[in-house]
């Protein structure tokens, strides 16, 4: 099973009552967009936020390149390379968005324990980051502060930041989330691009773009897969349509 | 040049000037005041790395501003009847040796202080640094060695080599020097890869862990670093007064120290020095009118909270960019 990047069993989860994950199984494999999707309240979010450490689990295990996660914080988890983008986006917004992407490229380098020499000169830090805002296209927005960012920009960014981490599997959560039509076609024309570097898992509510981009659907309902498979075999499963795609398909 | 360099430098002449002009007048009380601004400066400079930078709300930098003072009190009077300290070593009237020890005993008693406060954070981490202070303070005040409650007479200002640090004066041009440094160091701090991580850890910590860095140990630094600057600013303090006493420690101070910040700018190069500068002006100007001075400073610091939230430097130099 080495061969896997992500490896979830058995994952359990209550708050309460509420069983947000119960007995969550799921692999991502090298090169390939595995899509999350399920209803609202289906617990897709807990189970990102238990994978990428924000969030510790009752009970399963969670291995990343065959290392058990377990203990590990999430910026631990970060530096093994799970890169992450948030539902909400999640910025330092005083930054520029160059800012934002130099943190990251400043963390992948190692220690941020150097006190004198200027970041902004520093060529080790600013060139890369601006190849990662060229590469998803907001390298003309560089010196904006991530506040005054447009919501699709703000993911956009968040992707380049994965991207300057050198990420060897990627949490996407709800990417296309606030998007126009247009930047959804181009943020899935990326992201087709994007897994021959490092797998993605990818949580997404547009079915247009997870029909074109996975290559394996796994269904969450109440906290348990009901189905995984092929695009074909998802839309044409029985229970899945009765469960979440019945009032849209 | 940005506006904001402008008013900086404009800043650092004014204080400058004030010591020179006023020593040229013969008015020896002024010097001393604008002694007393730099000082004051220098240790919300220490506080304005972790305030403003790291948006750690320390309300127990008296601590550190104190003990340095004490360094300083301690040393002296040891020295002065002739008594070794722990261990036979000597005490000292060297400057440079008590900033040295004032600055390592800040950064030794900041490390466990702040691993411990910073475990918590908001409301949680104002009161735990403030009740460190108060226990230090407590301590200060129960223990006769030093004066207890009743303070510490430096009975003849510690001496720095070359210089007759008894003339005003020059005592003043090297608390000036000493807070030039500081605000270099600062400087450097803020536009360095620390200083990155320290700022975003204060827009977004679960950013700063999502891409690796883990925000309890620059905080801690930060910490660290910015109890050592107010430290040495509390040995200069010491040395103006030729006195140490346990108020020096009192959570009036740590207020003190915060209310320079806001009132300057939080976060900005010369904050510290403009709110010192405004806060000294103040207290000397209203002081004048009537006693009961601070509570017009109260107001004046509501207007700013309520109209001038960037301080002074944020209503002349416009709102802080970051590159």
């Amino acid at each position: 099973m080495a061969e896997l990047v992500l490896e979830i069993r058995d994952l359990k989860k209550t708050f309460g009552a509420l069983k947000a994950t119960d007995g969550v199984s799921l692999d991502l494999k090298p090169g390939e967009i595995h899509a999350l999707i399920g209803p609202n309240g289906a617990g897709k979010s807990t189970l990102i936020h238990q994978i990428s450490g924000s969030l510790r689990p009752d009970s399963g295990s969670i291995r990343f390149l065959g290392q058990d996660m377990a203990g590990l914080d999430m910026a631990a988890r970060g530096r093994l390379g799970l890169g992450r983008s948030f539902q909400i986006s999640s910025l330092a917004q005083e930054f520029s968005a160059l800012r934002n992407v130099m943190l990251a490229v400043q963390a992948r380098q190692g220690t941020s324990f150097r006190f004198l020499r200027p970041v902004m000169s520093d060529k080790s830090l600013t060139e890369p980051a601006m190849a990662m805002l060229e590469r998803v296209g907001l390298a003309g927005r560089a010196y904006v502060p991530a506040a005054e960012l447009s919501h699709g920009e703000r993911r956009q960014l968040e992707i380049a930041i994965a991207l300057a981490l050198g990420s060897k599997a990627f949490l996407f959560d709800e990417p296309m989330a606030g998007m126009g039509p247009d930047g959804s076609k181009a943020l899935t024309k990326f992201l087709d691009g994007l897994r021959h570097e490092a797998p993605i898992l990818l949580v997404e509510h547009d079915m247009d773009a997870v029909f074109a981009l996975a290559d394996r659907i796994s269904v969450l309902v109440y906290g348990r897969v009901i189905a995984t498979g092929t695009v074909d075999e998802i839309r044409n499963d029985p229970e899945v349509r009765r469960a979440y795609l019945g009032e849209a398909a | 040049m940005s506006r904001e360099t402008i008013i900086n430098i404009l800043l650092a002449l004014l204080l400058l000037a004030i010591p020179f002009s006023a020593s040229a007048m013969g008015e020896q009380f002024y010097v001393t005041l604008a002694t007393r601004i730099t000082i004051l400066a220098l240790a919300a400079v220490g506080l304005n790395i972790a305030l403003g930078l790291g948006g750690l709300v320390s309300f127990g930098h008296a601590a550190f501003f104190g003990l340095g003072g004490y360094a300083a009190g301690i040393l002296a009077t040891h020295t002065f009847n002739a008594e070794p300290l722990l261990f036979g070593l000597q005490g000292t009237t060297s400057m440079p040796v008590i900033w040295s020890v004032a600055i390592l005993v800040c950064g030794l008693v900041a490390l466990p202080i702040g691993a411990i406060s910073l475990r918590t954070t908001g409301v949680y981490f104002i009161m735990i640094t403030l009740a460190f202070a108060q226990m230090i303070y407590y301590f200060a005040i129960s223990w006769p060695a030093y004066g207890g409650e009743d303070g510490l007479s430096i009975y003849v200002r510690n001496g720095f080599p070359g210089m007759n640090t008894a003339q005003s004066l020059t005592y003043f041009l090297i608390c000036y020097v000493v807070l030039m440094a500081a605000l270099g160091l600062f400087w450097l701090l803020r536009g360095s890869r620390f200083g990155a991580a320290l700022q975003a850890a204060r827009q977004n910590a679960t950013r700063l862990s999502a891409v690796g860095i883990a925000p309890f140990n620059i905080r801690l630094v930060a910490f660290a670093i910015s109890a050592m600057v107010t430290g040495l600013a509390g040995a200069l303090f010491a040395d103006l007064n030729r006195f140490v006493s346990p108020s020096m420690l009192s959570w009036h101070m740590s207020g003190e120290l915060i209310v320079l910040i806001i009132l300057g700018g939080k976060g900005r190069l010369f904050g510290p020095v403009a709110g010192a500068m405004l806060y000294v002006l103040f207290e000397f100007a209203l002081g004048g009118f009537t006693e009961r001075w601070q509570f017009f400073l109260g107001l004046i610091l509501l207007g700013v909270v309520l109209f001038a939230r960037g301080g002074l430097l944020g209503l002349l130099a416009g709102e802080a960019r970051h590159g």
